[in-house]
């Protein structure tokens, strides 16, 4: 089972087809779960502590506006620990929680940076189009190894 | 409000089927002996409790109609109060425009399953070969 950073992160469509194929989604969903859940953290609706521009630092220059390096903090461990990406392009609904521009091109650009697997497919918006979409995603997540289940 | 120790997580059960209906998932679940809370929503089910039992109850949800229930993770519960719009003063919660957005291609998604499962059957499971006849004799003969 390969660890799989998906972009956007939070997808419900990646996040499920990934699972599907028997791997693990890498998605925002699980990293925000961790923190909502973790004590000190609980001061509504702020979710993001002063600690954590601070760790964005590591993916981010200073100068970079702290909500980018804010959401790099969550972002950029995943991607990290990835060891395969899939990344869809041309997504209309990268807005609301996932409404930075900024932080989609760094995200980007750091997952393709690593050496790793990595799929790059358009979002589909005909029958053709998800076809090839679905098709794409199975085969790249069936030719990745299952193996570490011990 | 989630236990302490307890490894609690929210699912969000998203389904597009012609065959199985929310209400339909929802009674699944609710016929489920584990100790889950459910909330039922326009589009499907969030079911939030132990990490172990939330995936048995989707799993089983999963498979009434496999290519066409969507599952995915949900960082906040069912009415925490940063998400939640009845404690916001109304409109939808933050992340729901993305939701739907994706829930109108979920169509084209499920067909596409469909084709490339018929496309790509599953491989078939080996059964074990039979027994040639010497050999069940032998066995017939060692038992007595």
């Amino acid at each position: 089972m390969a660890k799989i950073f998906i972009y956007p992160t939070n997808s419900l469509i990646l996040s499920d087809l990934v699972e599907r194929f028997g791997h693990k989604p890498l998605a925002m969903m699980e990293k925000i779960r961790e923190k909502i859940t973790t004590v000190g953290v609980d001061s509504p609706p702020i979710n993001i502590t002063p600690e954590d521009p601070k760790h964005g630092l590591k993916y981010a220059a200073v100068e970079v506006p702290a909500g980018v390096r804010g959401r790099m903090s969550i972002v950029g461990p995943q991607i990290d620990e990835a060891e395969a990406a899939i990344i869809v392009l041309d997504s209309a609904s990268a807005f609301g929680c996932m409404g930075c521009a900024r932080t989609n091109e760094l995200t980007k650009f750091l997952a393709r940076q690593r050496d790793i697997p990595r799929l790059e497919v358009k979002y589909p918006r005909t029958e053709e189009e998800g076809k090839d979409f679905v098709y794409q995603i199975a085969e790249f997540l069936k030719s990745l190894p299952k193996e570490d289940e011990e | 409000m989630s236990g302490e120790d307890v490894d609690e997580i929210t699912k969000i059960v998203v389904i597009d089927s012609d065959s199985v209906l929310p209400s339909d998932a929802a009674m699944k679940i609710y016929e489920s002996d584990v100790d889950i809370t459910i909330k039922e929503t326009c589009f499907g089910t969030m079911v939030t409790g132990p990490r172990d039992s939330v995936e048995k109850v989707v799993a089983e949800v999963r498979a009434l109609d496999p290519n066409h229930v969507f599952v995915k993770q949900r960082g906040f519960p069912p009415g925490d109060e940063r998400r939640c719009r009845a404690s916001r003063g109304g409109g939808p919660r933050p992340g729901f425009h993305y939701l739907r957005n994706e829930v109108a291609t979920l169509p084209i998604i499920s067909r596409a399953l469909d084709e490339y499962e018929a496309y790509n059957p599953a491989e078939k499971k080996e059964s074990p070969d039979k027994i040639s006849p010497s050999k069940l004799k032998d066995i017939i003969e060692s038992e007595l």
